[in-house]
């Protein structure tokens, strides 16, 4: 298969995937026991009320219909308009995306300067005290949730040591100018919170890649022609470990954005997660509809993308080979 | 000594299942009552003191472990038992007896539905069912379920396709054993043990899921306490009794890494050559 044909494969995939998901999500806010307008209004609402509220919005029309309008919108970048406020979901999307994305990408260099590190000296040292160290602390992290680690930040270096800020958020622009110090002591510790739980799950995909190179053939070469164990590792071992740790960071992504939104709510940031939540308080559905969509969509694209730079990277897999399924 | 995290697992996950088990039966006080003054310290008659209400924080943290238990459970067993038919009957479709192309883009199909699937993480599904129909212990179980089902799906396909490579199967498909009885039979049983470490693993991010619903309100309702909403009360009085926030994040935390030791410790008691690798 060529390589034009494997893209173009790749994404039909996406393509599909990105239907059936918005299909999922249709289906789980509209077809559930009971009718929207009369979950939007409560169980007190008059029936005359919500017979208004259903013929305002079109709700009457077949499911199909308004399934098609809401995809229909889609291709446009029309994600839909709330029920509840007459606001189109993308307007209030857009403010609160800025502070998911810090957050986000924050977190993943963060985790990553962590993991490589101590992925490496978990393989290096696995037989050794070192090793069994650093495997110990990542086991420690898995076992802790993001919002927990949060919390315990909190603890020390707001309460205890009162160095930063316990929650709240400043825009990196205002409009009375820039507020690097204020924006940047307010992401911190989210930040951190999230990259301890992502590094934990990194560092022990790290390890068993470095551990697979260190008894790789081209690895003892370069050790017999005289090469320290750190300067073949650093020349070959990175990039051949590399490859995994980007599918490990692609398939994580799902993980880093809901962590992200429980994380939001330890800070009081005013993210997507927020956004989202408060949209389910005030069971505004169609916010919650597009929103969820925004963030599933983010995370095929991702996927997609990863798909994309393995057949960038390894030709083997052009002729129609998907990625191999981790286990996690 | 190389069994020691298998046994400390089981001694951790033994933990929380009694905590469980036992407090259907016993607690030192009502966990919703009113027992001492609010925000105790530790003391002889409160051993972890006493909430934001003056309730007793040892019972709440004991039939906290209800919900955590009872809904890595179910979540679990839902997941295994949507992934796991999905897994057999791709991989049985697939691999070397594969009943030509159309058992191959059966297989393709079914995967890809469940790649689909993989993009929706717990939250976002337990988001859009509390959206639709309230938050509660139900909507937690099964948006944490459906959420795992991938990853029972992928780990019974590629178990499939290994198990399908070998000969007994051929010779149980050669005697006129059906599909059906084959994979009962000879497939099932075989892939059984990679699926018993997937539960343990799956059963720890299902607690880390759960406790992340009910610190968001997604999950059980008050008055029944939970781990996770006991973090969120215990963050309100961060500042006055940081301890509060303390336990319940810790019970979370020993009940995840028992079970992932004890994934880990299954894990190396199946394949020993792995331990090396992962």
């Amino acid at each position: 298969m060529s390589l034009t044909s494997a893209v173009l494969r790749r994404l039909l995939l996406f393509a599909a995937s990105l239907v059936g998901a918005s299909a999922l999500i249709f289906v789980a806010v509209n077809a559930l026991p009971g009718d929207v307008a009369q979950v939007m209004l409560g169980t007190g609402a008059s029936p005359e009320a919500v017979a208004a509220l259903r013929e305002r919005y079109g709700l009457d029309r077949p499911a199909i219909v308004r399934y098609a309008a809401w995809i229909g919108g889609l291709a446009t970048g029309d994600l839909g308009t709330s029920y509840l406020t007459g606001e189109s979901v993308v307007s209030q999307v857009a403010p609160r995306l800025g502070v998911t994305l810090w957050l986000v990408s924050f977190a993943i260099v963060v985790a990553l300067v962590v993991a490589i590190p101590q992925g490496m000296v978990a393989a290096m040292f696995r037989r050794r005290w070192q090793g069994a160290v650093a495997s110990a602390a990542s086991q420690l992290g898995l076992a802790v949730p993001a919002f927990y680690a949060g919390i315990l930040l909190v603890v020390v270096f707001a309460v205890k040591l009162r160095w930063l800020p316990a929650n709240g958020y400043r825009p990196l622009i205002g409009d009375d100018g820039w507020h690097v110090r204020e924006w940047a002591e307010r992401l911190v510790l989210p930040v951190a919170s999230l990259a301890v739980v992502q590094a934990s799950v990194l560092t022990r995909y790290v390890r068993s890649a470095f551990v697979e190179v260190l008894s790789e053939d081209w690895f003892r070469t370069a050790r017999s022609v005289g090469w320290t164990r750190w300067r073949a590792l650093w020349r070959h071992g990175v990039r051949n470990a590399a490859i995994s740790v980007v599918t490990v960071l692609g398939l994580q992504l799902a993980t880093m954005l809901v962590g992200a939104i429980v994380v939001e709510q330890v800070f009081s940031l005013p993210g997507l997660g927020t956004l989202l939540l408060t949209a389910v308080g005030n069971r505004d559905l169609q916010l919650v509809q597009g929103v969820v969509l925004l963030l599933v969509g983010a995370v095929l694209v991702i996927n997609l993308l990863v798909d994309l730079s393995y057949l960038a990277i390894d030709p083997r897999l052009r002729d129609g080979g998907g990625r191999g399924g981790g286990s996690r | 000594m190389k069994r020691a995290p298998l046994y400390l697992g089981a001694v951790l996950v033994g933990l929380v299942v009694l905590a469980a088990l036992g407090s259907l039966v016993w607690t030192p006080y009502d966990p919703a009552a009113i027992v001492g003054p609010k925000l105790a310290a530790p003391s002889f008659a409160h051993p972890v003191g006493t909430d934001h209400l003056g309730r007793d924080v040892i019972s709440r943290l004991l039939v906290g472990a209800r919900a955590t238990v009872a809904v890595g459970v179910v979540a679990v067993a839902l997941a295994a038992g949507g992934g796991v038919p999905l897994g057999l009957i791709a991989g049985m479709s697939d691999g070397r007896y594969a009943q030509g192309r159309r058992g191959a883009w059966l297989s393709e199909a079914l995967m890809r539905a469940v790649d689909v699937l993989y993009a929706f993480p717990a939250l976002l599904l337990a988001i859009l069912l509390a959206a639709a129909v309230g938050a509660s212990t139900a909507t937690a179980m099964v948006a944490i379920g459906v959420a795992t089902i991938p990853a029972f799906a992928r780990i019974a396909r590629a178990a499939t396709l290994t198990v399908m490579t070998q000969d007994f199967v051929l010779a149980a498909r050669a005697s006129g054993t059906s599909v059906g009885a084959t994979a009962v039979r000879h497939v099932l049983p075989n892939i059984a043990p990679v699926l018993g470490v997937q539960a343990s693993v799956s059963f720890g991010i299902a607690i880390l899921a759960e406790a992340g619903l009910s610190y968001l309100g997604l999950a059980t309702p008050p008055p029944t306490p939970t781990w996770g909403r006991m973090l969120r009360e215990g963050q309100n009085v961060l500042f006055g009794a940081p301890e509060q926030a303390l336990w319940p994040g810790l019970a979370i935390a020993v009940a995840v890494l028992g079970l992932n030791l004890l994934g880990d410790g299954l894990r190396d008691l199946l394949d020993p050559r792995l331990r090396e690798v992962s």
